[in-house]
Formats: C-alpha cells, structure tokens, sequence
C-alpha cells in the first residue's frame, strides 16, 4: 500500500490569504502539495456547512484562513467570522469531531513564507493523524445503506 | 391557579386579549395546550408539574395569530422565549399580555416587558441542573468517546425535526434543511444527514437558544438532542458573557462582534 497522503482543503479569502498564496508562489517557496485552495470573497462567507462537506467528500484536513482582524476588505467579515468558529469550534469539541484537523489562521497578503509555514505544518500534523478514518466511516455507512435500500 | 384563571377571564372578558394559550389537562393524564377563546371556559386552565411545554412556540404560528391579541401562561423559559421572539421582530409586545408563573407555580402579575426583565433578571438563567450534570459528563469524555456516543444516540435520528418544530426560536419558513439548491443535508435519515442535521440545528441556535430543553422532550427517539444547544448556550455565555432572552432588545450573539473577542485556537 502506498504511502498516505493528506487531501487538504484550504478556503481562503480573496484579499489576503489567497493574495499571500500567490506571492509564496511568486516568491518561489516550495510547500506541500496536498492543499487545494478554494478562494472565497471574505472569511465571513465560509459556511460551518462548507466544512463539513469536505469532510464528508474525502478531505483528511482543513485550512481556514482570512485577513488579520481589522485589515479585513470588508471591515468586520472576519471578526464575524472568528465568532463563528469559536462557536463551531465548541460544538465539534462537543460532539467529538476532531478539531486537530482544522487550522485557523489569519495570513495576510504579504506573509508568503507563513503561508507555507501554515500549510506544511498542516500537512505534517494530518500525516501524523492518518486518515479521517472516522468520519469516513460514517458516510460510508450512510452511502452503504442507501445502495442496499435501493 | 384562581389568580390565573381569573385573571384569564377578565382578559378575554374585557376583550383585551382574544386568545389565552395555556395548558389544560389533557385525555392520557398529560397537560397539553389549551387555546381559549371564550372566557367561560378558562376554568379548564391548570399550571402544574406537567406543564412543561413551551408554549412561546405557538406565538408565530399562522393559526395563533389568526386569532388576535393572545395572552399566555409563561414560566421563565417562555418569557425568555418571548423575549427572544421581541428581539427577533417576530412577535410583537403590544399584541401580547404575559400571564406569568414562578418557579414555584405561583402566579405573578407582569404587567410589561419592563417588569418581565426585571423578573428574569432576578432568576438563575444557566441550564437546569440535571443537564449541566449531563453537559459535565460529556465534556470529561475523550474525543473518540464523545464521537461514539454522539454518532450512537444520532444513529437513532429519524429526521421526523420534532425538535425543529418544538423550538419556539426555529420559526423560519423555509429552513436551510428544506434548501436543496445546494443540498447543505443529505435528505435520507442515515447517520451522515442525521449528524450534519444536528450540527446545522445547534449552530443556527447558538446565542438564541434559551435552554427549555424542549426539542430534547419533543424527540420520538429520545435523542438528548437540547444538550447539543444547551452546551452551545453554556459557550455563549462563557465567551461572550451573554445569557438569551434576557431583554427585548437582545442583540444576535452570531451576527455581531467584539474586536476583542478572546480565543485561543486561531494561528
């Protein structure tokens, strides 16, 4: 069998982070390639559904990432968005979803070589973790019922 | 209860109020909901130990409100309720008269909102001490044991959302779980939908939920499903030191900020 590979799914917003990604490409810093990169418009528009989602379509880790508190484009959307996940951050403690799989972080459009730094360190930890073994489980379950239903 | 009945008649008497919602006894030795329009049957109104529903639920109800003015038997969960449902703009203060009843069981006179948040302010709004037994139990829980147990009691889910239809804070008419453009729940009751549903429900009532524990009463499966906005309940107010319901002109916990909101989680 092969070696794991972590399927990391960032969402990032437009003004910062993506922005910081494309300067640590600019910048030519290597970093893991498991992340794929989804830009949004601003971190407050990142849905707590949207998490869940890649969790349940194959992703082992998750990114999220916006412009640094009071440097948002939008003025507030991350501060809105920084309740959401103290809020969502509890309640996946609560309900035993692991919260080690997803990183929280503010890289702003200068901070390339952070992007990186963020990315690798994710990649590591998800590697260590291994596979969301879990969680797949449970929509496999879900998938299995369903075809035997049929 | 002769405050409460007599209080209720002279209401409907005087045609202050058209509707009183209370309980009254029900065939099989429960109390249900009683909706009296004529006040020579609010005889029938009881408050007792059995009168645990939450009727703030039946406030922006469509039939309810066809009736008019409605006045209604309010324990401290049903006032926050209310409270809640002010702050919201979906019910609004002058078209409802609050019959309220302690802890105790005895009536007392609210005659407005001010009064109402003076009351609430006096009581202990954290959640009933059975549950925070329960909560504290879970929280010990490793993160592999809390998943296990969630995924066991949710495996049980049937997607019937009693508990949606119980809550008097999930009065939206067309909630995200009936959205299929995109499908945010996987429609199915399996345990993938079932937990995703669960998530989708604590989450939307962070900061609104008033812990009455009715969603939890309302399960057919008896899934302790309240504990999910309970704990979310507890967090609020531990993060952001706000309790719900507390005042008519509550501000959404999820849809304002603090720039200093403390956390510790985000790199």
């Amino acid at each position: 069998m092969s070696e794991f590979e972590p399927k990391v799914v960032a969402f990032v917003c437009n003004w910062c982070t993506y922005a910081g990604a494309d300067l640590t490409g600019t910048s030519r810093i290597r970093y893991a390639s498991n992340v794929k990169i989804i830009r949004f418009p601003c971190t407050g528009r990142i849905d707590f559904m949207l998490l869940l989602k890649s969790f349940a379509n194959g992703a082992d880790g998750i990114i999220v990432s916006g412009c640094h508190p009071n440097d948002c484009h939008y003025t507030s959307g991350n501060f809105h968005a920084k309740r959401r996940w103290i809020m969502f951050k509890e309640l996946m403690d609560f309900m035993g979803i692991d919260m080690n799989r997803i990183t929280f972080s503010w890289v702003s459009a200068a901070e390339g070589a952070r992007w990186a730094e963020v990315v690798n360190t994710t990649v590591a930890r998800i590697r260590e973790l291994g596979p969301y073994v879990s969680y797949k489980q449970m929509v496999n379950t879900a998938v299995e019922e369903e075809v035997t239903n049929d | 209860m002769i405050n409460l009945v007599s209080r209720a008649d002279e209401l409907l008497e005087s045609k202050a109020v058209q509707v009183v919602i209370g309980y009254e006894a029900g065939s099989t030795g429960k109390a249900r909901p009683a909706f009296i329009t004529d006040p020579s049957k609010t005889g029938s109104l009881i408050f007792d130990d059995r009168c645990v529903q939450n009727l703030a639920v039946y406030l922006t109800k469509k039939e309810v409100r066809y009736f008019g003015k409605a006045a209604i038997v309010a324990t401290l969960p049903i006032m926050r309720s209310i409270m809640m449902l002010i702050s919201e703009q979906q019910v609004f203060a002058e078209n409802i008269v609050v019959l309220g009843v302690s802890a105790e069981g005895k009536y007392i006179d609210i005659a407005g909102i001010e009064v109402m948040q003076q009351y609430i302010a006096t009581c202990d709004l954290g959640n009933p001490a059975k549950d925070q037994e329960t909560l504290a139990m879970l929280n010990k829980m490793s993160t592999q044991q809390k998943f296990d147990f969630w995924q066991k009691e949710l495996s049980k889910c049937i997607k019937c959302y009693a508990c949606r239809q119980a809550c008097p804070m999930c009065y939206c008419t067309r909630c995200a779980v009936e959205c299929n453009q995109p499908q945010w729940i996987p429609v199915q009751s399996n345990l993938h939908g079932n937990t995703d549903w669960h998530i989708l429900r604590a989450m939307h009532l962070a900061g609104r939920c008033i812990s009455c524990g009715e969603c939890g009463r309302a399960c057919p499966v008896n899934i302790p499903c309240h504990l999910l906005t309970m704990h979310m309940a507890d967090q609020v107010h531990n993060y952001f030191n706000v309790y719900a319901g507390t005042t008519d002109k509550m501000s959404s916990v999820m849809s304002t900020f603090e720039p200093n909101d403390k956390e510790s989680f985000i790199q």
